[in-house]
């Protein structure tokens, strides 16, 4: 085991509710909610600052159960535009002390400084006290930052010291600081994970690095020895920094979707075709905007009483970027899967294209002449994703969105998110 | 007489002079009355948050006519802590 690198993992503390305090500074020390539109029913807790989260409101839980636990808490709309400018902003003052900078998310990130702390006089701790008061200076962000010699002890730190902390574990205080804690604070054990190691008796990540190797395998499967050499402190695994334009291109893409809980539910089959269309669309255009083209289309629905969801999905002759096919057999998947005569309804819809392959592949001819006219098909595709991208996303509409004024506010493709990279990945 | 009772974020008109190095440099703030105020010196340029108002940028700590004052740079803007006057008493 190597002891001898020195890692931070840097965590901006309540990451998007500390940006819109920075830039409002009058909802300094109050209970400040970063959600969802309300409105519109994307009502969930994103961020909450920490006298909001003391008074019991949790990330990720609905916004009306947020206002019960604390009903002056300010509900915040999020500014994704503004986070990813002070995440930026802060990953340029992390790239003057290394160049081995991993973002984990928009607020998370590893550093390696193993090799670069000579330059800023050699004491990690030093680099980390510089790094947590210029955030707070440069962009008035607290961060909290954990110093170990592999990253997952370093997370750890950066976890459990907070607001504005700083915790270095070595192999010295290692045993003494990580091994009480208990498992789940251990990046990588879910729910799931700890529920099982809890049934075997182990609480502690001390527990889990001690407990016998076979039994964990067993229990967990490939995932358990990994995540007891994570207990053990023998994780080795680099600081990958991240190179967009490379990232861009060499990251592989398993699957194109886009899914909406619809400000309304969807409760007969012409919305759910107007829905399936409007998702179906978005996934076309961004399958030919990366040239790809997909064999299986699928779709999944959330029940509106019960919020399980439901999925089906179809395997194609051939694989399409077609706008048409996509969304006629997404649409299709969606009134065959749901009853609406029988009073179901659904509160969220999704498609998603799977089993990529690039669309440049050569294609089987057929007797019927059926792909000459799938050619002129793309051209019609092709020639509304230019003007799309030339005058927005709205400067060619199907009728089916225009006739319905509910759908019309909704843009599928500019609301995405991006969500943090894996791990593992 | 009337104090300062709060401090806004104000966006101004900046009339900046950028060298070839890529160095900018504000030369005069133009407030939204017309009034300009020349900028006499640059004391200090630094990325920095903004207390008084909230925001991030480049803070350029200046001089204007013998008092020293900030002016951020936050992407294609510029804004200043504008004085917000306390009501007469």
């Amino acid at each position: 085991m190597d002891t001898s690198r020195s890692i931070l993992h840097v965590d901006m503390n309540s990451f998007y509710a500390s940006v819109e305090m920075a830039e409002h500074p009058e909802l300094r020390g109050l209970p400040v909610i970063v959600g969802g539109d309300v409105e519109s029913r994307h009502g969930i807790v994103l961020t909450a600052s920490y006298p909001a989260k003391r008074r019991g409101v949790k990330t990720g839980s609905a916004l009306w159960e947020a206002r019960k636990a604390c009903p002056d808490a300010i509900v915040v709309p999020p500014h994704y535009g503004l986070y990813q400018r002070y995440s930026r902003l802060a990953r340029s003052i992390y790239y003057q002390y290394t160049d081995l900078v991993e973002p984990f998310g928009l607020d998370e990130a590893w550093l390696d400084v193993s090799h670069s702390a000579h330059l800023q006089g050699g004491d990690a701790l030093l680099i980390a006290q510089e790094i947590s008061e210029r955030v707070l200076m440069e962009l008035g962000v607290t961060v909290s930052v954990g110093l170990s010699w592999n990253k997952i002890f370093a997370k750890f730190g950066s976890d459990h010291d907070k607001p504005n902390g700083l915790m270095r574990i070595t192999p010295q205080n290692a045993q003494e600081v990580v091994w009480p804690a208990p498992v789940q604070d251990l990046l990588y054990v879910g729910p799931a994970t700890s529920r099982k190691l809890h049934h075997l008796g182990i609480t502690t990540i001390g527990q889990l690095a001690q407990a016998d190797e076979e039994l964990i395998r067993r229990v967990l499967g490939k995932m358990g020895t990994v995540v007891q050499s994570f207990a053990r402190g023998e994780d080795d695994s680099a600081v990958r920094p991240l190179d967009l334009s490379k990232h861009d291109i060499n990251h592989e893409v398993k699957g194109v979707g886009n899914g909406i809980t619809c400000p309304f539910d969807v409760e007969d089959e012409r919305s759910a075709r107007q829905v399936g269309w409007l998702m179906g669309e978005s996934v076309a255009q961004r399958l030919r905007a990366q040239g790809l083209a997909a064999r299986t289309i699928g779709v999944y629905g959330r029940d509106f009483k019960t919020l399980g969801t439901r999925s089906r999905q179809t395997t194609l002759a051939r694989p399409t970027q077609l706008t048409k096919e996509i969304c006629s057999t997404a649409a299709q998947l969606l009134v065959d899967d749901w009853d609406f005569e029988h009073g179901q309804k659904v509160r969220a819809i999704g498609v998603r294209a799977s089993n990529l392959v690039p669309a440049a592949t050569s294609v089987q001819l057929d007797l019927w002449g059926e792909e000459s006219q799938r050619q002129k098909l793309l051209l019609v595709d092709n020639t509304i994703d230019d003007l799309r991208s030339r005058f927005g996303n709205h400067a060619v509409r199907r009728l089916s969105e225009l006739s319905d004024s509910r759908l019309s506010t909704l843009d599928p493709q500019r609301d995405n998110v991006v969500h943090p990279v894996s791990f593992f990945a | 007489m009337r104090g300062i009772a709060n401090r806004q974020k104000k966006y101004v008109e900046v009339v900046s002079d950028t060298s070839p190095e890529g160095v900018v440099t504000p030369l005069t703030i133009i407030w939204d009355t017309g009034v300009r105020y020349q900028i006499d010196r640059v004391l200090d340029r630094r990325q920095a948050h903004s207390l008084k108002t909230g925001g991030t940028g480049i803070r350029y700590t200046v001089r204007v006519g013998g008092t020293t004052t900030h002016l951020w740079f936050e992407g294609p803007r510029w804004f200043v802590e504008a004085k917000v006057a306390s009501m007469p008493e």
